[in-house]
C-alpha cells in the first residue's frame, strides 16, 4: 500500500505562536485518520497545509505522492476540502454554488448540474436547492460545503470538524456519508474534538495538542490507553454516595472521580461493566437517577495521556508565557 | 484560465443582481443623478435644462463608473473574509482566475451603467452630436479607464482588514477625483486654486474626452478631443504601471 497522505516534520508559525511544532502524519490509501485535539491544537493549520492553502515553515508533505508546495495544482485535482467554516457563496443558491464548483472542475454545465442534483439529494438539500445559501441554517450550510468538496469525486478528502454544529440526526447522516466515501475507496483525514467521533469513523487516531503529537494509535489502542469507557452514576440519594463509590472501585480501573457533588465517574475497560453495576446496585437497594456508559471526553483523554489536567496545564503555560 | 475566469465573472454578475445595493449603483443611481443635476441644478448652472443635459451626462457616466470600479476591492475583500476564496484555492484553477473573473464581471457592470445612463439621457433630451463610432470609442475609453483604475481598489481590498475599511478608503480617493474635476461645472468657473488640480486630474480629461466624443465639444477652451484622449491613455498607462504590480502582488499573497 502507498501512503495517500504523508507529512514529515511540519512546522508552522504565526508570529510568536507555533501552531505546528513538527508533526508527522501518514494515511494509507483508502483509510481514515482522525486528528483529535482541543481548540488551538493546530488541527486546522495542519489541514490547510495538506490542502495547499498554507505553506509550511518547515517539513514536507505529499498527497497522492504529490508535493503540496511544489505541485499544489496537481494536488488540488486530487483533493476535496471541507474547511472548519463553510466556504459557500451566500448570494448564490445551493444549486448555483455546486454548479459553479463543478464547472471550475472542468465539468460541462450539464454534467455539473447532474452531479449537483445527485449531491443535493444525498445531503437532503433538494428542497432548498433553489434558495440562496444565506437563508440556510448552519447545518445546511455545512452540508452544502461538504457537497461542494465532493463534486470532483476526490481521492483524498479533508474534513475539518465536519460535524461541529450539527444536530445528532444530521451528525449521523454525515457519519453515514463518510462511511460511504470510505467504501468507495476514498482516503479521509478528519479532525474532531470528540473521541467518540474519531472512534466511530477512523482507522487510526492522532492526538495533538499545542502543535505536537501526544499520541497515535488505533481507536482500540487509544481507548485502552485512556481507560476505555467512562461509567457515570448519579444516586438519587446523596447519602448513598460512599456505598456507590465502594462498588465502582470494584469495576473501575482507578479511583472514581466526582465531577459534580452528586455524580461519580470511573473509567472501565470491561464491556459488561454496565450490566454488572446495575446488578450490584439493585442487590444493595441503591436507587439511581442517572446511569451511563460513555467514551471519555477530550479533557479526560488528555488527563489520561498526559497525567495533567488540560485547563491546569494551559494555565501554567499562560503564566509561563506572561512571566 | 479563460473559462474559469468567465465562470467566476458570471458568478459576480449573478451576485450583483442579488445584491440590491450594487444593482442600484449601476441602474437607479445614474438616473437619479441625472434627474437631480439636470432638472434641479441645470437651470441655474447652464441657463436651461436642455443645454445642461448635454454638458452633464458625460460627467454623470464617468462618475458612476468611477464609483462602480471601486466595488471590486470591497467584493474581493468580502470573498476572502467569508472564506469563499478558500474554496477557490482548493480547486485546480489558475490563481489569477478569481481576480480576472471579478474584473470581467465589473466590465459587465460598467456596460449596464453606461447603457442605462445613455438611454435615460436620450429619453430626457440628450442629443448625440457625433457619428456612432465616436460613441463606441467613448464607451471603450471609459471602460479602459475604469479597468485601469480598479487596481487601486484591488490593492486596497487586499490590504485592508474589513470590507467597510475598503469602502471608506476608496471613497477618500474617489471624492477628490470626481468632484475636483469638470464633472458638473465648466473648469473655467472654478476657483483658481482648484483649477490647478482640475487641470491635472485625469478624471477631468476622461470627462472632456467623453464630452468631445458624445457632443463634439469640450468645456476646456482650445483643447482638442484627440488631445484629451491621449491624456486619458497616458493616465491609464500610469495607473496600471503604478498599481497593477503591487495589487497583483498583494493578491498573490492572499491566494
Ligand atoms: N492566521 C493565523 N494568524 C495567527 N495565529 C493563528 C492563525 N491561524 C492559527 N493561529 C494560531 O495557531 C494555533 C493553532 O490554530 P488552529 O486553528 O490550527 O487550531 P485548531 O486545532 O484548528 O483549533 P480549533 O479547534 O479551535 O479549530 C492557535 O494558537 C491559533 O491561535
Ligand atoms: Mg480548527
Amino acid at each position: 500500500m502507498t501512503a495517500a497522505i504523508e507529512a514529515r516534520g511540519l512546522v508552522k508559525r504565526f508570529g510568536k505562536t507555533k501552531a505546528l511544532d513538527g508533526i508527522d502524519l501518514t494515511v494509507e490509501e483508502g483509510r481514515v485518520l482522525g486528528v483529535l485535539g482541543p481548540n488551538g491544537a493546530g488541527k486546522t493549520t495542519a489541514v490547510r497545509i495538506l490542502a495547499t492553502l498554507l505553506k509550511p515553515d518547515g517539513g514536507t508533505a505529499t498527497v497522492s505522492g504529490l508535493d503540496v508546495v511544489h505541485q499544489a495544482t496537481a494536488v488540488r485535482r486530487k483533493i476535496g476540502l471541507t474547511g472548519q467554516f463553510a466556504s459557500v457563496d451566500e448570494d448564490l443558491t445551493g444549486m448555483q454554488n455546486l454548479v459553479m464548483v463543478g464547472q471550475l472542475l472542468d465539468l460541462t454545465t450539464r454534467q455539473a448540474k447532474i452531479r449537483a442534483s445527485e449531491l443535493l439529494a444525498e445531503f437532503d438539500l433538494t428542497d432548498a436547492a433553489g434558495r440562496l445559501a444565506k437563508t440556510y441554517s448552519g447545518g445546511m450550510r455545512r452540508r452544502l460545503d461538504l457537497s461542494a468538496s465532493l463534486i470532483g469525486r476526490p481521492a483524498v478528502v479533508f474534513l475539518d470538524e465536519p460535524t461541529t454544529g450539527l444536530d445528532p440526526a444530521k451528525r449521523d447522516d454525515v457519519w453515514d456519508m463518510i462511511r460511504a466515501l470510505v467504501k468507495q475507496g476514498t482516503t479521509i483525514l478528519l479532525t474532531t474534538q470528540y473521541l467518540e467521533e474519531a472512534d466511530a469513523l477512523a482507522n487510526e487516531i492522532t492526538v495533538i495538542d499545542h502543535g505536537s503529537i501526544i499520541a497515535h494509535d488505533t481507536p482500540q489502542g487509544l481507548k485502552r490507553q485512556v481507560g476505555g469507557q467512562t461509567l457515570e452514576v448519579r444516586p438519587t440519594d446523596v447519602a448513598s454516595l460512599p456505598r456507590v463509590r465502594e462498588l465502582m472501585i470494584r469495576f473501575g480501573t482507578r479511583e472514581p472521580e466526582q465531577p459534580a457533588p452528586d455524580l461519580l465517574s470511573v473509567p472501565v475497560t470491561d464491556e459488561s461493566a454496565l450490566t454488572q453495576v446495575v446488578a450490584a446496585l439493585s442487590a444493595e437497594n441503591i436507587s439511581v437517577s442517572e446511569l451511563s456508559l460513555r467514551l471519555p471526553s477530550l479533557d479526560e483523554v488528555f488527563y489520561s495521556l498526559t497525567g495533567q489536567n488540560r485547563t491546569a496545564a494551559d494555565a501554567t503555560t499562560t503564566k509561563g508565557a506572561a512571566a | 484560465m479563460l473559462r474559469d475566469s468567465l465562470i467566476l465573472a458570471r458568478r459576480s454578475v449573478v451576485k450583483m443582481t442579488r445584491n440590491p445595493e450594487q444593482f442600484i449603483d449601476v441602474t437607479l443611481q445614474p438616473i437619479i443623478l441625472t434627474v437631480v443635476f439636470v432638472f434641479i441644478f441645470g437651470g441655474a448652472i447652464a441657463g436651461s435644462t436642455g443645454a445642461y443635459v448635454e454638458f452633464a451626462l458625460p460627467g454623470i457616466i464617468v462618475q458612476t463608473i468611477m464609483f462602480t470600479s471601486l466595488t471590486i476591492g470591497v467584493n474581493l475583500n468580502t470573498d476572502i473574509q467569508k472564506g469563499i476564496f478558500d474554496r477557490f484555492r482548493s480547486l485546480p484553477i489558475a490563481r489569477s482566475a478569481p481576480l480576472f473573473g471579478a474584473v470581467l464581471g465589473d466590465i459587465v457592470r460598467h456596460s449596464i451603467a453606461i447603457t442605462v445612463t445613455l438611454v435615460f439621457g436620450a429619453i430626457i433630451g440628450f442629443q448625440f452630436q457625433t457619428p456612432w463610432w465616436h460613441v463606441a470609442i467613448a464607451i471603450l475609453l471609459i471602460i479602459t479607464f475604469a479597468v485601469s483604475l480598479c487596481w487601486v481598489s484591488v490593492l486596497i481590498g487586499m490590504l485592508a482588514r474589513s470590507a467597510g475599511a475598503v469602502q471608506g478608503l476608496s471613497f477618500l480617493i474617489v471624492f477628490p477625483l470626481t468632484f475636483g474635476s469638470s464633472t458638473f461645472v465648466p473648469a473655467s468657473t472654478l476657483p483658481t486654486w482648484l483649477q490647478g488640480w482640475v487641470a491635472i486630474n485625469p478624471v477631468t480629461h476622461v470627462i472632456e474626452s467623453m464630452r468631445g466624443l458624445l457632443t463634439g465639444s469640450t468645456s476646456v477652451a482650445g483643447d482638442t478631443t484627440t488631445g484629451q484622449i491621449l491624456w486619458v491613455i497616458a493616465s491609464c498607462v500610469v495607473l496600471v504601471g503604478v498599481f497593477f504590480p503591487p495589487a497583483t502582488w498583494a493578491y498573490r499573497r492572499k491566494i
